[in-house]
């Protein structure tokens, strides 16, 4: 006669070894997930940046006029980008001015974005841009207010972040108004040239002597 | 067949288990007291809108949790800042008066390890205060416990969000105790290096529209012997 109360508890026993297999390889297969799967993956735009005759790397971006253009705040103007933007009306905020851009690479396509902010006092008048490029960190630069012959301006790089962390040098801004009649075609542009130089590091001792 | 159910429904099962240890992990702790917190040295405090429609302007890709504001504010869709939200707002002093202005740029990292409890943030500030001058703050921020704490409880929640009291440090690094890099730019806090910590307090959260009632709070801390720098 056969036994049909052992050959059930059999199935149920392989049953039950087949869940908790399942628990395990489902505890492997998420944690395997997340360690070989990026979370986040950040489209990279190639870098293009020349070599300085006299030491350093040179990269320029620029801004489309006004396509470009996120947000205009200045207290004193009409104006303000985008419609409905609500600028504070502040006593202490009356002289600043901070504009939010998008910037792009020599080839046209945008990498980052950006702010420049301009405050103007009796004591100090400021003209500061930091750029933010989301693969590779932040630039933060301290205009010289005066602008230079040929409508620049200069300024030295302050601080930066991540791939601009070790780096100092300076950078240009620049307008460049765009003559050509095309329908489309931007208002001109603001040009930004940046240097960047890297930290020295000390000779080793034994260099030296040599 | 009842096999193959079995072990797909153990797969199931067993994944669930693994975000839950990890939601729930004991030994991903928040970092407590902000290092700030107990400095003797100045520190100036900044209180500023956390809520996008509380700011002066917010834009992201347009699909994020949180609308763009105002409405006709550009998008960043474009591939290289897709993952890049910006905000202007009023950054106001411990008395709630106006102090200055800020921008802040927040990229996701890349990072990110969620196995370690880091869901990783590289942002930037750049605050304009013309009582100071300019700061540049650049910083790492673990929004993990966030994350676990209102989130995912909102996620969970019947009604989709979730109401409390939840306060944390968002700074992570770069610096070794967990505060942010700070340079000055201009003003009295000129060529000045210092330290920082960005905190976030909410109140209500919604897993549909995000945050709905919340502040942040950024500390600086101005380096001791300031007097002597600016003689």
């Amino acid at each position: 006669m056969p036994d049909l109360a052992g050959e059930l508890i059999r199935g149920e026993t392989v049953l039950l070894k087949t869940f908790f297999l399942g628990i395990v390889l489902g505890l492997a297969a998420a944690a395997g997930a997340l360690y070989a799967i990026p979370v986040v993956d950040q489209v990279r735009e190639a870098s293009i940046v020349k070599v300085t005759p006299n030491g350093g790397n040179s990269e320029t971006f620029h801004i489309n006029v006004p396509m470009d253009r996120i947000v205009l705040g200045d207290a004193g103007q009409a104006g303000a980008v985008p419609p409905g933007l609500k600028w504070p009306t502040d006593e202490v905020l009356a002289n600043v001015r901070a504009e939010l851009f998008k910037i792009r690479n020599a080839r046209d396509a945008v990498v980052g974005v950006a702010v420049r902010a301009a405050a103007t006092s009796q004591e100090n008048s400021v003209i500061d841009w930091v750029l933010h490029l989301p693969a590779r960190g932040s630039l933060f630069v301290n205009m010289d207010v005066a602008p230079l012959e040929g409508g620049f301006r200069i300024g030295e790089i302050a601080s930066g972040s991540r791939e601009f962390a070790p780096l100092s040098g300076f950078m240009t801004e620049r307008w460049i108004q765009n003559d050509s009649n095309e329908e489309d075609a931007p208002a001109g542009r603001i040009e930004l040239s940046a240097t960047y130089v890297g930290q020295l590091d000390p000779l080793e001792t034994a260099e030296t002597v040599e | 067949m009842k096999y193959v159910v079995s072990l797909l429904l153990g797969l199931v099962i067993g994944a669930a288990l693994f975000v839950a240890g990890l939601l729930f992990n004991p030994f991903i702790a928040n970092r407590g007291l902000s290092p700030l917190s107990v400095t003797d040295a100045e520190v100036i405090t900044l209180n500023f809108a956390n809520v996008p429609a509380e700011s002066i302007a917010y834009t992201n890709d347009g699909e994020s949790l949180h609308d763009p504001y105002p409405e006709k504010v550009l998008q960043l869709w474009e591939a290289p800042i897709r993952s890049t939200s910006a905000m202007a707002t009023v950054m106001r002093d411990a008395r709630n008066q106006v102090a200055g202005i800020g921008v802040k740029f927040s990229s996701d990292s890349e990072s990110t390890r969620l196995l370690k409890g880091q869901a990783i943030v590289d942002s930037v500030w750049y605050v304009y205060l013309p009582e100071h001058g300019s700061l540049f703050i650049q910083q790492t921020e673990n929004y993990f416990p966030f994350v676990r704490e209102v989130a995912f409880p909102a996620w969970r929640s019947s009604a989709n969000s979730w109401r409390g009291s939840w306060l944390g440090d968002l700074t992570a690094g770069p610096g070794a105790l967990g505060t942010a890099a700070v340079t000055g730019g201009s003003g009295r806090v000129k060529g000045l290096r210092m330290e920082g910590v960005e905190s976030m307090s909410v109140s209500a959260f919604s897993a549909d529209i995000g945050l709905v009632s919340s502040e942040g709070r950024l500390m600086i801390e101005m380096p001791e012997n300031l007097e002597e720098i600016n003689e």
